[in-house]
């Protein structure tokens, strides 16, 4: 009853997580089974509440994404708005799914993002990304289950704990 | 709850349709400017110190990691340690003061040849704050912006030889581009003949390639690269590297030379900016 408005700050704090295991230095070789953390983080938030959290909402983490890997600015915002669009539009149908089929579903999303990330890179950048950038979507498949579970229960206790 | 939260969903004013339309038109307007160097600088510089604790805050498992080694280092391995650095201390000071009258003479030499002197570069020390987290993104990010009057294209060098140079200051943070960046290139010459060319980074870590060198210049493997100055960027005399490979592609007029570089990426913390000539404004470095 307390923490019912609370649900800025867990959104908030959730994505700071999401955005600090981004950030943090990895051995190179396991640089590129890196999860993508922050569009799992905003695939869930756009399932869960998407009346709140949406495509602007998405594209504003981009922008903080953009500006942390210093890559060209609205390039990752473009991906996870694109992400996040998806998610809300579909966010009946994908919330009913058993958990296996959403990582098959969540995997396959963060793998185009992915994919549309290096493609812009290769594009703009001239730089060649190998396909083991896109290994971070298996890993982002495998990891969804706990993913959705964690912020599930974090979600329940702060953000809807009035209903 | 989900029944709940179904209800405000038409309330909102414009559909997710909408907002995607228009965050995509955001993006690619976003996208377009900025690569074309139109810089939304101040933009990025503002969210860049947003982003400073958040880089910070990632650095801390690393450096926590450092600190514990060093609490935990024996005192034994201290005393070994200090007694390495005052005997390397004790021989690099001998060079240096061999090394002064040396630049004393040279600069006599120049004056009498009445070519320009050489000159003095001011040089400060920063810390590496994040690696970048694409694997093939050659880049760092430092923990000294444009408040240290740090600016975009200046040389960085560890004390090994050159690094790399800045490409963006925010007013904490700067990012460094690596001399092994596919998009980096270095004006170089060989230490022992002088033989002029271009190093760019090969895209993986550790590795440059000499460009536009004939098959049949004078380069040898093991042979020092320095940067020549000759690009007016980076000062001239700090090593780059050393020739590892040469091979002669047929039918090529050039050779393919790989350099490894001097400077340890991957290894440092520390790295040396340094102001190439010396500027009015640089109170905040030491000479």
């Amino acid at each position: 009853m307390i923490s019912r408005l609370n649900w800025p700050g867990a959104i908030g704090i959730s994505l700071l997580v999401a955005l600090l295991l981004t950030a943090i230095p990895l051995p190179d070789w396991v640089q590129s089974w890196r999860p993508a953390w922050v569009a799992i983080t905003v695939i869930y938030w756009c399932l869960a509440i998407p009346e709140r959290i949406g495509v602007f909402v998405a594209w504003g983490i981009g922008l903080v994404l953009d500006v942390l890997h210093g890559s060209i600015l609205g390039q990752h915002a473009l991906g996870l708005a694109t992400v996040g669009y998806i998610a809300v539009l579909y966010h009946q149908r994908i919330r009913v799914f058993p958990l296996v089929q959403q990582s098959l579903v969540v995997g396959s999303m963060v793998f185009f993002y992915l994919g549309g990330m290096s493609f812009i890179y290769n594009m703009l950048g001239s730089r060649h990304y190998g396909p083991e950038y896109l290994l971070g979507a298996v890993t982002s498949a495998l990891l969804w289950p706990w993913a959705y579970i964690v912020l599930r229960d974090f979600r329940r206790k702060t953000v809807t704990s009035a209903r | 709850m989900e029944k709940r939260a179904i209800k405000p969903l038409f309330t909102e004013s414009s559909s997710p349709s909408a907002r995607f339309i228009a965050c995509l038109i955001l993006s690619f307007l976003l996208i377009s400017v900025d690569h074309q160097h139109q810089h939304p600088a101040s933009l990025r510089a503002m969210l860049a110190v947003a982003v400073y604790p958040l880089q910070y805050a990632a650095s801390l498992p690393v450096r926590l990691v450092d600190d514990l080694a060093q609490t935990l280092a024996t005192r034994r391995a201290l005393q070994g340690e200090n007694e390495h650095l005052r005997g390397e201390n004790t021989q690099l000071q001998a060079r240096v003061l061999r090394f002064a009258a040396l630049e004393t003479e040279n600069q006599r030499l120049r004056q009498l040849l009445d070519s320009s002197a050489n000159r003095r570069e001011d040089v400060a020390v920063a810390e590496i704050l994040t690696v970048d987290s694409n694997p093939a993104q050659q880049q760092v990010i430092i923990n000294k912006g444009s408040r240290s009057h740090l600016y975009v294209g200046q040389p960085i060098a560890d004390a090994h030889g050159l690094l790399g140079q800045i490409i963006q200051v925010s007013p904490f943070t700067a990012t460094a581009l690596l001399v092994c960046d596919e998009r980096h290139a270095v004006a170089v010459e060989v230490n022992r003949t002088g033989l002029r060319a271009v190093a760019v980074g090969a895209g993986e870590s550790n590795e440059l390639m000499l460009s536009f060198v004939p098959t049949n210049a004078d380069i040898e493997v093991g042979d020092l690269i320095t940067s020549s100055g000759l690009d007016n960027r980076f000062p001239p005399g700090y090593a780059v590297g050393t020739v590892t490979a040469i091979s002669a592609v047929p039918g090529d007029q050039f050779a393919k030379i790989s350099v490894q570089p001097s400077a340890q990426i991957g290894h440092t913390r520390e790295v040396l900016i340094v102001w190439p000539e010396r500027r009015v404004d640089a109170g905040a470095s030491p000479p």
